[in-house]
């Protein structure tokens, strides 16, 4: 039996399908997720998708983080249990403390919606084994509360544990020390601000030439085949 | 029933991108002396059957757990006399 991928659907989800998509692409079982039913139906790993859950009419993620499935998926993340956050997904594990920080409004005010390269600081987690260290991905961001931040000393640690999942070659937002992406101590929870599930593909995903490189447009899809492999060897 | 002000401020050392467009903004109407701005939110809460010993406590809970992110936000409770209007 493959891999199952759990996701979840919040009021306001938008990438749910996409992530589903994207499990289904690597050979995962995708399996879909309801915010109000606690139960988790046994999947191996959880993605909690972009959008604007609850409208992030409070603060991004705020309203999420105190939904029925959150109760049990902060329990199952902190037993181990490998857990995605994408986007808002990133706000809703910072919300719910599973990830330090926070993210605010834009530096610009505007929503960016924008093909951006990160570079892959931490391949050591569940979520990035697949990729080599320092590898440069080319994956989309849209966002308008995308700037991570934390005081200085969560920072110093984040750097210093290794904690730095991805950063922005080219800061688009104002983010604190370029910061694109978190992982937990563990390994198995981490937030990200691009989309990789939008970048799995060469038709759909941001395939192209940068400075002469070549861009397949499936630059995300290590985040998918990385997961499947952990679980695959767990 | 008992009435409640939480407000709540981003930390002074988070940047506040939504204030700073607001102090860029004013001068262009002539307001020339301001020198800072910083937006928060204020939340006014109307709460029933409460308990005037615990009215603080209990609005300080809802702020910690919900109305505020402690990690980048200050919030602060008044507690509105028993017959006061909005203040």
């Amino acid at each position: 039996m493959p891999a199952r991928i759990g996701v979840v659907t919040f009021p306001g989800t938008l990438d749910d399908q996409q992530a589903l998509r994207a499990a289904a692409a690597v050979g995962a079982g995708p399996v879909e997720l309801w915010h109000k039913d606690r139960d988790l139906h046994q999947v191996d790993a959880v993605v909690l998708p972009g959008g604007f859950s609850y409208g992030d009419y409070l603060r991004a993620g705020a309203i999420a983080r105190f939904s029925p499935v959150m109760d049990t998926l902060i329990d199952a993340a902190r037993g181990g249990l490998p857990v995605l956050g994408i986007c808002n997904g990133f706000q809703v594990l910072c919300e719910a403390h599973l990830l330090e920080g926070a993210m605010i409004r834009n530096g610009d005010l505007h929503f960016i919606n924008r093909d951006v390269t990160v570079r892959i600081e931490n391949n050591r987690t569940a979520w990035t084994s697949d990729y080599e260290a320092g590898a440069e991905a080319v994956i989309p961001i849209k966002n308008v509360d995308g700037r991570f931040v934390a005081d200085e000393r969560t920072l110093d640690t984040l750097e210093a544990e290794g904690r730095v999942l991805a950063r922005y070659l080219a800061n688009p937002n104002g983010a604190a020390r370029d910061i694109a992406g978190i992982t937990n101590a563990a390994g198995n929870v981490v937030g990200l601000m691009p989309h990789p599930e939008y970048a799995i593909d060469e038709l759909t995903g941001p395939a192209g030439f940068i400075e002469n490189r070549r861009v397949p447009g499936t630059d995300g899809l290590p985040f998918f085949t990385s997961i499947l492999k952990s679980l695959v060897s767990a | 029933m008992a009435r409640v002000l939480v407000d709540v401020m981003l930390k002074p050392e988070i940047l506040d991108p939504q204030g700073q467009a607001v102090q860029r903004a004013l001068p262009r109407m002539g307001f020339d002396s301001v020198t800072n701005v910083r937006q928060g939110k204020r939340f006014e809460l109307e709460l029933a059957d409460a308990d005037p010993a615990t009215l603080r406590a209990t609005a300080e809970q809802m702020a910690e757990k919900l109305l505020a992110n402690t990690v980048i936000e200050d919030f602060k409770v008044t507690v509105l006399p028993a017959d006061a209007e909005s203040a």
